[in-house]
């Protein structure tokens, strides 16, 4: 049993990979089409990021360099295991900067920092299908995309504005890719939804458990759903960060106390230290005690 | 003050030391071994190995132990492995019929060639608890100890009167699936159905089974026999030009025998449901049996009305491994998407306030 444990370079064996590669080329050809692939088991659970892993295995090489986010920060636990797990398996370059990475595993987030062409952004995705919620039968959602009928989504979004007098739908926004296939952009705020348009990288979507993968080639253009009465929108925060200063980018909630205290700060963690880096401060950096300093490092 | 969320990676390296010292417990204890847990705790092992889908005792124990006995968590370790072996080939199907039955019972028939054997069950025990394993008393040798006697199938007999439908074959030409290596899409044919139940969660299908019984899909099943024992696995290699023996595994194999009224199409006759799983677990091969009778509604033209006859309900969630990651991954951090719902509520709530503060005005002005 000693000889139990070697594996492939990132993990995946190379016919894995050549299948995983042929499900990415085909996801490329046809934006925002799911492709079923054959998931494997990965050693982390299935709804952790499987399906980001694998892609990432499949396309990574020695020469990459790595940056996993999860909630847009490089230091959540699950983003912690998966960098830690390809540094093991692949002993590949790893990095927070987004500026420096060639690949970028994410879960729930697109960083703010514009990617570049070259770039390659993997998502992690629970339900690839959009048209989930509204009916749960695979069967039946795979037909619906292939007459393009999505009257039911709009329907939805009509209902939603007709009840609550705008769409309630705040993450996992429904996007139209290259004006054919409606896509799961994977549960990022609709914050984000703008950065898929017409991005320079190419923006690939793992799901494990569901056993798909789909794709946005570069310079696609990626338009969330809305009505001509009702245009999408973006969140809107009323403060900056309160560390760097930032506007116009996602925040993040923090609790400061019992007594209803609290801070927003950038969700991005990479762009929030490099702005600090750059002299940008914020309201609650001015003052900063030396045991939250201590504790940060 | 603003304390950054630092050291992940330190907690989660902490996190595992501590792990590792509850599962070794009191040191003063002997560890287990793995031999010990393959001898002891044969059934959480072939559990295991039935789920995980690969045949191995050791491997099997050894996530066991690892697992501190959480049969999911074992299961997950043992298929993470299975999945990086390579694959020489696909078997030739084991012959049920030549299997050396440790245990052999029949519901349909008094008595049978070959009769009906009871073998190591816990059937007709009482369930007492027994003090005398907590001294480790001696245990008697059994009265027979090698299981050896073929005996034949029960649907075989059945076969003969024509009464039954046939083994299940699939169609002319069909190339046999293989649901770990290709996507799953519905419909999907039986074989693939097979494959999912047999490393589906044993409690899922439990409580499916048991809700076709309570009339959620009713099959009108009779045991028809459940065999456990050794057979041999023999793979054909084409260098050869024959089929060299692997060796012998232990399964539990259920032939359900369900009645069925005939309809446009084919005569009244008895259908079968079956059930087939590493190791002895009839609790799973019965339930298997029962589920994947179940399932077969287009043959038998019946209509879907029960979760159990549902293939996409029933396939696309039998998997534990899958089930408890989606369900546990929910303790990962959401706050991003949590932050946006957030910010919803809010305004819905300032709406909603502003509505009834509205209202209330305008009731005041209604009464004066």
């Amino acid at each position: 049993m000693n000889d139990l444990a070697t594996y492939n370079f990132a993990y995946l064996d190379e016919q894995t990979k050549r299948m995983i590669r042929r499900a990415i080329l085909k996801a490329v050809a046809i934006p925002g089409y799911q492709v079923p692939f054959a998931s494997r088991e990965m050693p982390m659970p299935y709804g952790w990021g499987t399906g980001g892993v694998q892609v990432t295995a499949s396309i990574l090489g020695p020469n990459d360099v790595l940056k996993v986010i999860d909630q847009g920060a490089d230091d959540t636990t699950n983003a912690v295991s998966i960098r830690a797990f390809f540094q093991k398996v692949a002993d590949v370059a790893v990095t927070t900067k987004t500026k420096d990475a060639t690949i970028i595993q994410t879960r729930h987030r697109i960083p703010e920092e514009t990617l570049k062409e070259g770039q390659t952004l993997v998502y992690q995705v629970p339900i690839p299908e959009p048209l989930r919620f509204l009916e749960p039968r695979e069967t039946e959602t795979r037909k619906m995309h292939a007459l393009e009928e999505y009257g039911l989504m709009h329907v939805k979004l009509y209902e939603d504005i007709a009840r609550n007098g705008h769409i309630a739908t705040t993450y996992a926004y429904p996007v139209k890719v290259e004006g054919r296939y409606v896509m799961d952009p994977s549960p990022t705020p609709k914050f984000d939804n703008p950065k898929m348009h017409m991005s320079e990288a190419l923006q690939l979507f793992g799901a494990g458990r569901e056993k798909r993968i789909y794709a946005v080639p570069p310079y696609t253009e990626v338009v969330s759903l809305d009505f001509e009465d009702h245009p999408f929108e973006i969140q809107q925060f009323d403060k900056p960060c309160a560390l760097c200063g930032a506007e116009n980018v996602y925040l993040d909630e923090v609790v400061l106390d019992d007594k209803g205290g609290r801070m927003f700060v950038c969700s991005d963690t990479d762009h929030c230290e490099d702005r600090r880096a750059h002299g940008h401060a914020g309201q609650m950096l001015a003052r900063p005690t030396q045991e939250s300093q201590e504790a940060a490092e | 003050m603003y304390v950054a969320v630092k050291g992940g990676e330190a907690a989660i390296a902490n996190a595992h030391r501590l792990l590792a010292d509850r599962r070794r417990g009191d040191r003063s204890l002997p560890s287990i071994t793995i031999e010990q847990v393959v001898e002891q705790l044969g059934l959480a092992v072939d559990r295991v190995m039935a789920e995980a889908s690969l045949y191995d005792p050791a491997l099997a124990a050894l996530a066991v132990r690892q697992a501190r006995g959480d049969m999911i968590e074992a299961i997950f370790i043992l298929r993470a492995y299975r999945t990086t072996l390579p694959r020489f080939g696909y078997s030739e199907p084991v012959d049920t019929a030549t299997m050396k039955v440790e245990r052999r019972v029949s519901a349909t028939y008094k008595d049978l060639p070959g009769g009906q054997l009871l073998g190591p069950t816990f059937d007709y025990t009482h369930r007492l608890l027994d003090p005398s394993l907590i001294a480790d008393e001696a245990v008697a040798e059994p009265a027979a100890k090698e299981p050896g006697e073929h005996v034949m199938r029960v649907s075989d007999i059945l076969d003969g009167e024509g009464l039954i439908e046939g083994d299940g074959r699939m169609p002319e030409g069909h190339v046999m699936g293989d649901l770990t290596r290709e996507p799953m899409e519905f419909p999907m044919a039986r074989d693939l159905r097979l494959q999912a139940l047999a490393r589906g969660d044993e409690g899922f299908l439990l409580a499916l089974a048991y809700s076709t019984q309570r009339g959620y899909g009713r099959t009108h099943p009779f045991v028809g026999e459940v065999r456990i024992g050794e057979v041999e696995v023999e793979l054909d290699l084409p260098e050869l030009g024959f089929a060299v023996s692997l060796g012998l595994i232990r399964v539990t194999e259920c032939q359900m025998v369900n009645q069925f009224k005939g309809s446009a199409k084919q005569p009244p006759q008895f259908t079968r449901g079956y059930g087939l799983v590493f190791g002895q677990s009839e609790r799973k091969a019965m339930s298997m049996s029962l589920v994947d009778r179940a399932l077969r509604t287009d043959e038998f033209s019946e209509d879907i009305v029960a979760p159990a006859q549902d293939q996409e309900f029933v396939i696309s969630h039998a998997d534990n491994v899958q089930a408890t990651g989606f369900v546990e991954h929910l303790k990962l951090p959401h706050y991003v998407d949590f932050q946006a719902e957030l910010d919803l509520v809010r305004r819905m709530r300032r709406e909603y306030e502003a509505a009834r503060a509205g209202g209330e005005d305008g009731m005041k002005e209604a009464a004066e």
